[in-house]
């Protein structure tokens, strides 16, 4: 997957490393294996990676991970132009 | 009539043979147990008695494909799911694959099994949309387990999490639905890696009590993920986008395209007949021709062509890979419509075909398991101004050539 690459700097995965208790949720949940569990705490090792689904700040009991999700699908998102972002959706059964 | 067809039995006075009874009843005889009623009687099935109905027949319910027969458990009765798909499984996987009634491909919601399950075989997991639950189901041969499908409204695992309905209230709702505590010893669940967009495991453990554990991004991992005492490894976490998994998707991208196709078309042909004596109908015909052969072979660029070679396609931006497989494309149109147009037409033709094939490009980012928002929207907010500008600048060449004669 890492031949797969989108445009880099543009992910707004934010990781607060104080706040991390090294459950290692978001390494285990991660599907572009952006996090790494060293030291029993975790890391951001490819935030380029990032494709903002949410799992890993949906699974941190702690609160540590930051990100705004969605589906970068443009499709949808000329749609939430248009239609604002309620009113969007994935084109029914276009892309999901 | 002799003594070996008495036998045998005589059906609507052709022999029965050793081949299934033809009366229009679809009796297999060869399955019958009971014996062919006396010989001779009134023809058309009363000599053969069709079998019994099936046990777990129930008024007003019919059975599923995939059911092999029903297990009683403390819960109630469970079906029991056959792990080889059948042909009506490949041909629903088709007309899914194709996007016909694609909307609407899915299994009732709640407990399945596989095997003989006991009270500390595992827990699966998954969306009860039919493509998700067939290749679920095919990698499970000779494993005992439970299978909670949950009402993802027919959609797959990780556009469900996405969208909210494979989600942790929709788990802890099931699992209390279907008296999951009563069934199993153990308190754990294994869930696809990728419904995490929409189950927080910590909140399934405070809402039922059951553990979640990840199961790997794909089912075809899952035999090896149960055999190393539930761990994933490195590859079993990551998704990933090979040939065959781009390929499965062009044609349901492709099949969205017409109900548009069909304005832009219509768009076409009445551009086309404009001209120095207002309006040609022949010139529509003719000169819409060639836009229909524009926009066919932008979709198959941007939409069929760049989806396929997307990895070996150069740059980063779905819109430039369209667009070059555009110009490609674009190119040869043109050269095969070279003495049929002017100079104007060909770059309307060539700039359309582009833009086209950039569009499209762009609109698989959807698609893929690895845009984000963030960078879709970066790259579409440089991209559309230039798709917008190419598409004006064929309009004007186009219009403007019928004038310039």
């Amino acid at each position: 997957m890492q031949d797969f690459r989108h445009l880099s700097g543009v992910s707004t995965l934010q990781f607060d490393s104080e706040a991390c208790t090294g459950c290692g949720m978001c390494e285990a949940v991660c599907p572009h294996r952006v996090f790494r569990l060293n030291d029993r705490l975790a890391h951001v090792v490819d935030k380029d990676g990032c494709m903002e689904c949410g799992a890993c700040a949906n699974n941190c009991p702690a609160g540590a991970i930051r990100v705004t999700p969605g589906v970068g699908c443009a499709f949808y998102i000329v749609q939430s132009w248009i239609k604002g972002k309620e009113a969007a959706c994935c084109g029914g059964p276009e892309c999901c | 009539m002799d003594a070996k067809e008495q036998e045998t039995g005589v059906c609507c006075g052709k022999p029965a043979e050793s081949s299934p009874c033809t009366c229009g009843f679809g009796t297999d005889a060869e399955k019958l147990n009971e014996p062919p009623a006396t010989a001779g009687a009134a023809c058309c099935g009363s000599s053969v008695v069709d079998p019994e109905s099936d046990p777990f027949e129930r008024p007003g319910y019919d059975r599923c494909g995939f059911v092999e027969d029903f297990v009683d458990t403390p819960v109630g009765t469970i079906p029991r799911v056959k792990t080889a798909l059948d042909r009506s499984d490949f041909l629903g996987t088709l007309k899914a694959r194709l996007g016909i009634g694609r909307d609407n491909y899915k299994i009732s919601p709640g407990l399945y099994c596989i095997g003989n399950p006991g009270p500390d075989a595992p827990v699966l997991v998954s969306a009860n949309y039919k493509l998700t639950f067939d290749t679920l189901r095919k990698e499970l041969a000779g494993v005992h387990a439970w299978i909670l499908i949950l009402d993802t409204r027919g959609v797959n695992v990780w556009c469900a999490a996405g969208k909210k309905t494979f989600s942790t209230a929709e788990v802890v709702r099931r699992v209390k639905l279907t008296g999951l505590e009563k069934l199993v010893r153990h308190r754990d669940l294994i869930l696809p890696q990728l419904s995490a967009t929409g189950v927080a495991a910590h909140l399934v453990r405070k809402g039922c009590g059951f553990r979640v554990l990840w199961g790997p991004v794909h089912a075809k991992d899952l035999r090896a993920f149960l055999d190393n005492g539930m761990k994933a490894d490195e590859a079993m976490r990551r998704v990933s986008f090979s040939l065959t998994e781009r390929m499965v998707l062009v044609p349901v991208e492709v099949s969205h395209l017409p109900k548009y196709l069909l304005w832009v078309l219509l768009a076409g042909f009445v551009l086309s007949g404009i001209g120095a004596d207002f309006f040609s109908f022949h010139a529509a015909g003719v000169r819409g021709l060639m836009i229909a052969a524009a926009c066919i072979t932008g979709i198959f660029a941007g939409a069929v062509v760049t989806p396929i070679l997307l990895p070996w396609i150069p740059g980063i931006r779905f819109s430039l890979k369209g667009a070059l497989t555009g110009v490609l494309a674009g190119a040869a149109l043109v050269g095969w419509l070279w003495s049929k147009t002017t100079g104007w037409e060909a770059l309307a033709l060539f700039l359309l075909t582009v833009a086209m094939s950039s569009y499209l490009a762009m609109n698989f980012t959807g698609a893929t398991p690895f845009t984000s928002p963030s960078g879709v929207e970066k790259e579409m907010r440089r991209a559309i101004p230039l798709q917008a500008g190419a598409l004006l600048i064929s309009l004007i060449a186009w219009i403007g050539s019928a004038f310039s004669l």
